[in-house]
């Protein structure tokens, strides 16, 4: 069954490769925006999707790789490309650090929802009040359009980087999930007294995950620095964008490795779409109240999310190609 | 460090408990009835704020009365909301709790915004600006009204619970959720209604910080944490606990950052720990008492 599925993924690769031919800028900036939300929620998903430990701070962690990678390049003039694993190292011990407060204390639900909020806001604060990064005015960033300074004119580049992305966070999710690791966070995330009774180490493979998961997400702050030129933490490490992060995923399906990829391309356009559709007509920020509906929705009829019905659509679509 | 300025923070921190606590206690009933945790609580307050700014603002009748109006439309929100959403999502596991009511909060700000406007507003009602002075201490008039009225609402709702009927089916319900439908009671309309007197708490906090506060959709969030924060203090689901959270919450944000920022020159450090970082004092108490008490100052078991 999963070999099948290869084909048309492919197909789909190689859409996806020659599209950028036949689209405007505007186009090509919407689709970055979907590879950008697609890379975070699959990030996401590595520590939700598969233990089942919620998080609603990870804007925290995307905050973190974009700052990191900025004053890297401010103070010592080095490379976003080489910054953002440092950056991504921050993240993940931070991540450690949340877990390790978290799990090793037994938060679990709600209580470790809160625990995250709380030091997402923690970091909002003190970066608002960070005289490095222009506190309350936010930064700008003076781009030096070059390949090195991952900078550049057009919207080309970002496409496939962003692209590069989402292959990336897919090849590492799958990795995960195939091996005894993701086995161990599925089993944990079902039941977690069970799989501790039969001797799976439970703090240990939820903290894999958090670390994972803090990593991947920070290094989409460093392409997020390097595509607007401006950071704010108002926005970018706001609770308001950790809902965006995780709206895609639970849209798409919790738990699989297309289900944020699926829920991206559904939602990204539309949002864009109704987010200056409405701003256009006077009712600025309208389109949240509908995520909010949206997100109440899903979960009350389609915990499942939109995944599961498209692979009863396609089932026996991929049962005629052997 | 000046003491005095630090008496008079810690008096106005004070009273400003007396508000959180009437917040928490709106909470901490929700939860200790139906163990779910209204994440758009603070989203809620701020409704029940514009409500009674515009009712101020069409009959000019003071937010000091107002805010009834405020616990009525809150009321009928909270029942709605639990009649067609929460009751839905009370067996779920805990994970799809939370994100319903997550998406309830963006509703509640976002048309708050779409309502009212995104700008801050402060309307000037009769006592805005009047204080009393006691000594050296200055005591805002509309603080200290607030807080009164928020003890005076917290009483009558703590008296609701001990001794109405319907108060008694409430925890009644929250005791034994079976043994209530044992026994007859419609479990539904407990439930609803519960939720309803949580919100309405809420609603009332909202009017009564009309006066104290500018108004903006949002404002929200930070209350919501705030709330959880004292909730998790004083123990989920103990209402005395919310009310002794409430206080020191509302002490410890309004002395921390000058406490904070006279240790740090004490320790000949030159940093500032400026106000606006207040809410940074709650989120270190949170940590604080997941790690050591998680569950909380008067709460039992876990």
């Amino acid at each position: 069954m999963m070999k099948k599925i290869y084909f048309p993924l492919l197909l789909g690769l190689i859409v996806l490769l020659i599209l950028p031919q036949f689209l405007s800028s505007y186009v090509l900036g919407v689709f970055v925006l979907i590879f950008y939300y697609a890379y975070l929620g699959q990030s996401w998903n590595i520590l939700t999707g598969y233990t089942g430990v919620i998080s609603l701070g990870h804007s925290l962690y995307v905050g973190i790789g974009a700052y990191a990678t900025t004053y890297l390049v401010m103070a010592f003039g080095l490379s976003p490309w080489v910054g953002m694993w440092i950056g991504g190292i921050c993240a993940a011990l931070i991540g450690l650090v949340i877990g390790y407060l978290g799990f090793r204390f037994g938060l679990k639900g709600v209580y470790f929802v809160l625990l995250t909020i709380a030091f997402a806001e923690i970091g909002r604060l003190i970066l608002l009040h960070l005289k490095v990064f222009g506190s309350f005015q936010g930064l700008f960033i003076t781009p030096k359009y070059s390949f090195l300074s991952f900078q550049f004119k057009d919207n080309h580049a970002y496409y496939y980087i962003g692209l590069g992305y989402v292959i990336f966070s897919l090849i590492v999710v799958r990795l995960i999930e195939r091996s005894k690791i993701g086995r161990y966070m599925v089993a944990l995330r079902e039941d977690e007294d069970a799989a501790e009774s039969l001797g799976v180490n439970v703090f240990k493979y939820k903290m894999i995950a958090i670390g994972i998961s803090a990593f991947m997400t920070s290094l989409a702050g460093a392409f997020y620095a390097n595509y607007l030129y401006y950071l704010h933490p108002g926005t970018l490490m706001s609770m308001a964008f950790s809902i965006e992060i995780i709206l895609r995923p639970i849209i798409g399906g919790l738990g699989t490795v297309l289900g944020p990829i699926i829920g991206s391309f559904l939602i990204t356009p539309l949002a864009e779409l109704s987010r200056s559709y409405f701003a256009r007509a006077g009712y600025e920020g309208l389109h949240l109240v509908i995520y909010g509906f949206l997100l109440v929705a899903v979960v009350l009829f389609f915990p499942r999310g939109v995944i599961s019905y498209i692979k009863k659509a396609v089932a026996p679509v991929l049962g005629s190609l052997k | 460090m000046n003491l005095n300025l630090l008496f008079q923070l810690a008096v106005s921190g004070f009273l400003m408990g007396g508000v959180y606590s009437l917040i928490a206690l709106g909470l901490s009933l929700i939860f200790g009835v139906m163990k779910v945790i209204n994440f758009a609580h603070g989203e809620m307050m701020v409704w029940g704020m514009y409500v009674t700014y515009t009712v101020f603002l069409w009959t000019g009748i003071d937010p000091f009365f107002s805010f009834l109006v405020s616990a009525a439309v809150l009321f009928i929100l909270g029942y709605l909301l639990q009649r067609t959403i929460v009751n839905r999502i009370l067996d779920s596991p805990e994970a799809m709790q939370v994100l319903p009511l997550v998406g309830m909060a963006m509703v509640f700000e976002n048309s708050a915004r779409i309502i009212w406007g995104p700008d801050y507003i402060s309307p000037q009602s009769r006592f805005s600006l009047s204080s009393l002075s006691i000594g050296n201490l200055m005591i805002d008039v509309p603080r200290l009204l607030a807080f009164s009225l928020a003890i005076i609402i917290t009483i009558i709702v703590l008296f609701f619970l001990k001794k109405t009927d319907t108060g008694k089916s409430i925890r009644a319900a929250a005791d034994n959720r079976t043994g209530a439908l044992l026994v007859g009671k419609d479990i539904n309309r407990i439930y609803a209604v519960c939720f309803g007197v949580g919100t309405a708490c809420v609603g009332v906090a909202g009017g009564l910080l009309v006066p104290i506060m500018p108004l903006s959709p949002h404002i929200g969030a930070p209350f919501t944490m705030i709330s959880f924060i004292i909730v998790i203090l004083g123990g989920m689901g103990s209402l005395t606990g919310a009310m002794v959270g409430g206080f020191i919450v509302g002490i410890a944000e309004s002395i921390g950052p000058e406490l904070i920022t006279g240790l740090f020159h004490g320790i000949s450090l030159g940093l500032d720990f400026p106000n606006t970082m207040k809410q940074v004092v709650s989120f270190l108490i949170l940590i604080a008492i997941l790690l050591l008490k998680p569950q909380g100052l008067l709460g039992g078991r876990r």
